[in-house]
C-alpha cells in the first residue's frame, strides 16, 4: 500500500513536517518494500491560498491511500475525504518512524480536520 | 467628485472625517461606508433605511453526469476553488473569485453558475443626505465584491464620501481606487505613521492625489508631520485630542452637532480637497 507522510527532507530518515499543504517534502512511501518517491511542495509552501487543497490533490493522483501528518484543515480535510485517502494527524519522529508506527497499527485515524482554515 | 476617507491603521477615525464633512455639506452628497466587515457610518447619521438586497457572486456548479474528470477546470483555477480527486469534482465556493475561467474551459459544458450570498445593501438618507452600506455576511471573507456593488451606486454628480476600511489589501484597494481623492486619516504615533505609510504607498500605485487629516493631532511625536513635508502630503485639517469630541463620538453624536464651529473647518476640508482634485485633472 502507497501512504503520503509529510516530511521536511527528502528522504526516510528526515523529520516529519508536522504540516499538511505547506510541508517542505511530501513522501509517497511503499508501506511494504518502503521504496519512496519525494515530491517537492515548494510551490505550496508559498501558494497563497488552496494549499491543502493542493496537496491532497497530489498525493490523490500518486495514489496514496493513508496520510500521515500532524495538522490538516478543513478544506484539505474535504478534499482528502472525497478521494478517499485516511488521515492520521498524530505523525511525529521520522518519516521512517511514521511508517513504522503505521504497519504496527499504532496510528488513529481522524474524523475531521484538526486545525482551523488558515492555520 | 468621489472622496475616498482611508488609513492604513484602523481606529483613527475615518469615519468621523467621513460622517461630520458629509454632514457639514449639506445637501448633494452621498456617503457609501465601504467597510463592509463592521459598517458604523450609520451609528452616526441613524439614516432611514428604505431599500435592502442581497448581494450575491457566481460560483460553479459542477454537472457530475457531464463531467469526464479530464482537470481542467482545476488547473484555469489560481485560487484552487475546484479540485478532482479520482472521479470525484470538489469545489470551494469560499475561495472562488468569479471569473469564469472553469466554465470557459470545459469541453463538456459540465459548470454552470450558481449563486453565493456575499452580504447585503442598505440604502436610505438622513437629512437631505444619501446614505448607503454594503454588511458582509458573518463568516463571508471576501469583500471587494461587495464593496464594488456600494461603489456602483455612486452618483457622479454629487459629492461622494466612501468610508473605507482599513488597511492596505485587496478591500482597501477596492474602495480607493478610481476615486478623485484619498483622504488619509492618522494619528501622529509610531503605529499611525508605519501604517500610514504603507497605505501612502498604495494610494502612489493607483496614481491618486491624497492628503491627510491629523487626528489627535496634539499627542504622540512630530514625525507624521516630518513624514508629510517629506512626502509633500498637504495636511489639510488637525483634530484635536479633546474630551468633548471623544464623549460626543461615544454617544454616537457628531462633532459638527455637538460643537458647530467645526461645521466651517469640515466644509474647508472639503474646499482644500475639491482645489487639489481639479488640480490634479487640469495636469
Amino acid at each position: 500500500m502507497k501512504i503520503a507522510v509529510t516530511s521536511k527532507g527528502k528522504d526516510l530518515d528526515s523529520e516529519v513536517d508536522p504540516r499538511f499543504g505547506r510541508a517542505a517534502y511530501i513522501l509517497i512511501v511503499d508501506t511494504d518494500s518502503f521504496e519512496f518517491e519525494a515530491l517537492d511542495n515548494s510551490e505550496n509552501v508559498n501558494a497563497f491560498k488552496g494549499a491543502g487543497i493542493q496537496a491532497a490533490t497530489m498525493i490523490s493522483d500518486k495514489g496514496a491511500e493513508v496520510l500521515l501528518t500532524g495538522f490538516c484543515g478543513p478544506n484539505a480535510f474535504k478534499a482528502l475525504n472525497a478521494a478517499n485517502i485516511k488521515v492520521a494527524n498524530d505523525a511525529a519522529g521520522t518519516v521512517k518512524d511514521a511508517v513504522n508506527a503505521f504497519n504496527g497499527g499504532k496510528v488513529s485515524f481522524a474524523d475531521a480536520a484538526n486545525v482551523e482554515g488558515h492555520w | 467628485m468621489i472622496i475616498s476617507v482611508a488609513s492604513g491603521k484602523g481606529g483613527t477615525g475615518k469615519t468621523t472625517v467621513a460622517t461630520n464633512m458629509a454632514v457639514s455639506l449639506g445637501s448633494d452628497v452621498q456617503i457609501l461606508d465601504c467597510d463592509v466587515e463592521e459598517p458604523n457610518a450609520h451609528l452616526f447619521l441613524n439614516p432611514i433605511i428604505n431599500e435592502k438586497e442581497t448581494v450575491f457572486v457566481p460560483v460553479p456548479k459542477i454537472d457530475d453526469e457531464k463531467c469526464t474528470y479530464c482537470k481542467k477546470c482545476a488547473e484555469i483555477c489560481r485560487f484552487r476553488a475546484i479540485a478532482v480527486l479520482a472521479e470525484t469534482v470538489l469545489t470551494f465556493p469560499g475561495l472562488c473569485h468569479s471569473c469564469g475561467g472553469c466554465m470557459e474551459v470545459c469541453p463538456e459544458k459540465a459548470i454552470s453558475e450558481t449563486d453565493r450570498e456575499l452580504g447585503v445593501i442598505e440604502k436610505g438618507r438622513v437629512n437631505g443626505l444619501d446614505f448607503i452600506l454594503g454588511r458582509l455576511r458573518v463568516g463571508e471573507a471576501m469583500s471587494p465584491p461587495l464593496i464594488r456593488k456600494v461603489r456602483s451606486f455612486v452618483q457622479p454628480d454629487k459629492i461622494n464620501i466612501i468610508d473605507a476600511p482599513p488597511g492596505t489589501s485587496c478591500p482597501v484597494i477596492a474602495a480607493m481606487k478610481d476615486t478623485d481623492f484619498v483622504l488619509m486619516v492618522t494619528e501622529p504615533t509610531p503605529f499611525g505613521l508605519h501604517d500610514l505609510k504603507l497605505g501612502v504607498e498604495a494610494v502612489k500605485l493607483l496614481g491618486i492625489p491624497c492628503g491627510l487629516v491629523i487626528n489627535r493631532s496634539n499627542i504622540g511625536n512630530n514625525d507624521v508631520r516630518g513624514y508629510a513635508e517629506n512626502e509633500n502630503l498637504p495636511i489639510l485639517m488637525k483634530i484635536p485630542f479633546d474630551r468633548r469630541i471623544a464623549e460626543a463620538y461615544s454617544r454616537g453624536k457628531l462633532i459638527v452637532t455637538e460643537m458647530p464651529e467645526w461645521k466651517e473647518k469640515f466644509i474647508e476640508l472639503y474646499n482644500s480637497i475639491d482645489k487639489l482634485a481639479k488640480r490634479e485633472k487640469d495636469k
